[in-house]
């Protein structure tokens, strides 16, 4: 047993316990994508061609409200300060901690995506690449979103703060998520986005612990 | 804060001339284009603009990089002091821009790849300075911001490459504010604004730096006073 | 407890300043705690003990000044984390979790295995054992603290950092906990208390934290100037 598994096991039976949370998120995801044809009308044609950019950015947001979830209860109560104090490398215990935010909000989106593809009418060659995009893509959203949780700990307003500093760095996988979908749909291959958002993923998981961990250091100081 | 001092009057002086001459040379006696026109004189303000806004930026990252690893009290608040004259500049790179857009594209606004970074460079910027002054305590907040500043300035060149990518796919290259071949009458105006604008940065950074030392002060003096009365009422 | 001892040596600071906010906390200050020692901070309300705690646990940078093991500065935060255990006044109970779910996990955390053992033990110190399927919401705030005594013996360290540690607490915990320092000391763990009450050592040298505050006069505004010439 080591510090990452311990930890991640301990997150993962906590949401399990408290599995309304993730769910919540789930369902904001499933709501926001409903507004859509409300909003443009309920044409096949329109909803086609927005479906991936609209899915895209609906888990963006839905993922955006789930990450005061990874840090603020544990810096409240105390346990953030036990978890520097580990005597282990504080980017493991990030990263364990991104992992299992990782697991209960990024992967439940991925599951309930296709149906909500359906609503929107995606086109069927497109669900393989918004499944892959999404696999590739939400871990730099949970990594990215990490540094911007730990940030704002002990700030006077939280959660919108929070919005403006990660979404704009959340453009880049937006772009190429979005972009995987629409290639796949119009007829040409996905391959060179899906290779972007995995360089992204490869570059997130190496930088982001490290940022999030001196993040972490300053706030409980 | 002696060198800041020193160079403040020739700074501020510099400012005053740089922008006496270049605004009439820019504004009014450089010749017109012969493809925009008149519309060209925009680009005096606007490309120097651009070019402000994203040095302010490396220049704020590199502060805050010292502040982190050297805790370099000064070199916090130089990163503190250039974030809004860096926001002041991208946002006037995008209102001329918007400006220019109109006569030559026929709408205020085109999703321009370089337009569209500037514009999330604004954002990066706002998110920066709302997190410096979202803390209780302001020393805080300069270590918070300074982590977010790093982190821009990784994903600056990834967001300027996601948007080129995203751009080029989307729409075939218009006509783009900076790619008409600069003839030596435009690299004059060009030059005497940049000038000028990187004065002004420089004078609008020693007040503003000033300035919060003299916060900083004022909040030390009354947190000690506090202290010291505490103390006083033990004893006593 | 286990009969094992502990050789972590002399946990010392010198000359530590910290600056918090702006202010100057304290400056000068210098302590010195052999294997099997008290240290009992005292101090008004603000004076820093809570401050020079976290400050002890490597959480705070000292503004100047550095700690010590044995007289070998530390340079590596990680490897003095892992010889101390720090109790604050919050208890870091987690309340979906039983008591004896909060516990095992921070001694698989600390000792990388889980020992049931160690568990039961600690439950059994605080008066927590009847407690232990109960999950965290359900305890009161005493028993949540005694929770967070109970982390202290999942998995051994030399040094405890303890703020405030008799609050709420009733008057069998207090005796458990004064049980358990002295056990602590017995096997040449050492402990620092920062209290304003009992400390729960027998002998120990008292840090008064208030006095290395640094006495500047302030002459900020009128009413300032009228309280100190009064």
């Amino acid at each position: 047993m080591n510090v990452f598994s311990t930890l991640l096991a301990r997150d993962l039976k906590l949401a399990i316990r408290q599995s309304a949370d993730s769910l919540t998120v789930v369902a904001f995801f499933a709501i926001a994508t409903v507004l859509f044809p409300f909003g443009v009308g309920p044409e096949t044609n329109v909803l086609e061609r927005i479906s991936g950019g609209v899915l895209w950015v609906t888990a963006l947001l839905a993922a955006l409200l789930s990450l005061d979830r990874i840090f603020t209860v544990d810096y409240e109560d105390g346990t953030l300060d036990q978890l520097v104090l580990t005597g282990q490398p504080l980017s493991i215990v990030v990263l364990a901690k991104i992992t299992a935010h990782w697991l209960t909000t990024g992967v439940p989106l991925l599951i309930v995506s296709p149906l909500l593809a359906v609503t929107l009418h995606l086109p069927t060659a497109g669900y393989a690449p918004l499944l892959l995009a999404l696999l590739l893509g939400t871990p730099t959203v949970s990594l990215v979103g990490a540094v911007g949780a730990a940030l704002v700990l002990g700030t006077r307003r939280g959660g919108v703060l929070l919005s403006l500093l990660v979404l704009p760095l959340y453009i880049p996988v937006l772009i190429f998520g979005a972009m995987a979908v629409e290639a796949a749909t119009t007829g040409r291959s996905a391959t060179p986005e899906l290779l972007v958002l995995a360089g992204f993923a490869v570059l997130a998981v190496t930088l982001c612990p490290w940022a999030t961990a001196a993040a972490v250091r300053q706030a409980v100081e | 804060m002696k060198i800041a001092n020193a160079i403040f009057p020739w700074a501020a002086g510099l400012a005053v001339l740089l922008f006496a001459v270049g605004l009439p040379i820019a504004l009014v006696t450089s010749p017109p284009d012969y493809q925009q026109g008149e519309t060209v004189r925009i680009l005096y303000l606007h490309v120097p603009a651009a070019v402000m806004g994203e040095m302010i930026y490396y220049a704020m990252a590199s502060g805050s990089a010292a502040y982190l690893i050297w805790r370099h009290p000064m070199a916090g608040l130089v990163a503190k002091a250039s974030a809004p004259v860096g926001a002041m500049f991208t946002a006037l790179c995008l209102i001329c821009g918007m400006l220019w857009g109109e006569p030559m594209w026929g709408t205020f606004w085109v999703w321009d790849a370089r337009l569209t970074s500037t514009l999330i460079m604004f954002f990066i910027y706002l998110g920066y300075i709302a997190l410096g002054d979202a803390f209780e305590d302001p020393e805080r907040g300069d270590r918070a911001a300074a982590i977010l500043a790093l982190v821009g300035v990784v994903n600056v060149p990834i967001i300027k490459f996601s948007v080129n990518w995203w751009n080029t796919l989307h729409q075939p290259a218009s006509l783009s504010l900076t790619k008409s071949n600069m003839s030596g009458e435009m690299l004059l105006p060009l030059f005497l604004m940049m000038g000028a604008y990187g004065m002004f940065y420089v004078t609008v950074l020693v007040i503003r730096v000033r300035s919060e030392l003299l916060a900083a002060k004022i909040r030390n003096a009354r947190m000690s006073q506090i202290a010291g009365n505490e103390a006083a009422q033990a004893i006593g | 407890m286990s009969g094992d001892s502990f050789t972590a040596g002399t946990f010392s600071g010198s000359n530590l300043a910290c600056r918090r906010g702006g202010r100057l906390v304290f400056t000068g200050l210098a302590f010195s705690l052999p294997a099997g020692g008290a240290l009992i901070l005292r101090g008004a309300n603000g004076s820093g003990k809570t401050t020079l705690l976290r400050l002890m646990a490597g959480l705070i940078p000292p503004t100047a000044g550095h700690l010590a093991w044995s007289d070998q500065p530390l340079d590596d935060s990680d490897e003095h984390a892992a010889k101390l255990r720090f109790v604050s006044h919050l208890d870091a109970v987690k309340p979906a979790l039983s008591v004896a779910e909060n516990l095992s996990f921070w001694s698989a955390l600390w000792s990388g295995r889980i020992d049931d053992a160690a568990t039961l033990r600690a439950m059994d110190a605080f008066g927590l054992r009847h407690l232990a399927t109960f999950p965290g919401r359900l305890l009161s705030a005493g028993q949540r603290h005694r929770l967070a005594l109970a982390r202290l013996l999942v998995a051994p360290a030399p040094l405890w950092l303890l703020d405030e540690p008799g609050n709420a607490l009733d008057e069998a915990s207090l005796g458990a906990l004064t049980a358990a320092i002295a056990d602590h000391r017995g096997r040449g763990g050492s402990v620092v208390v920062a209290s304003h009450g009992s400390a729960f050592v027998n002998d120990g040298n008292t840090l008064d934290v208030g006095t290395f505050t640094p006495k500047t006069a302030v002459h900020w505004s009128d009413d300032a100037d009228e309280e100190s010439a009064a």
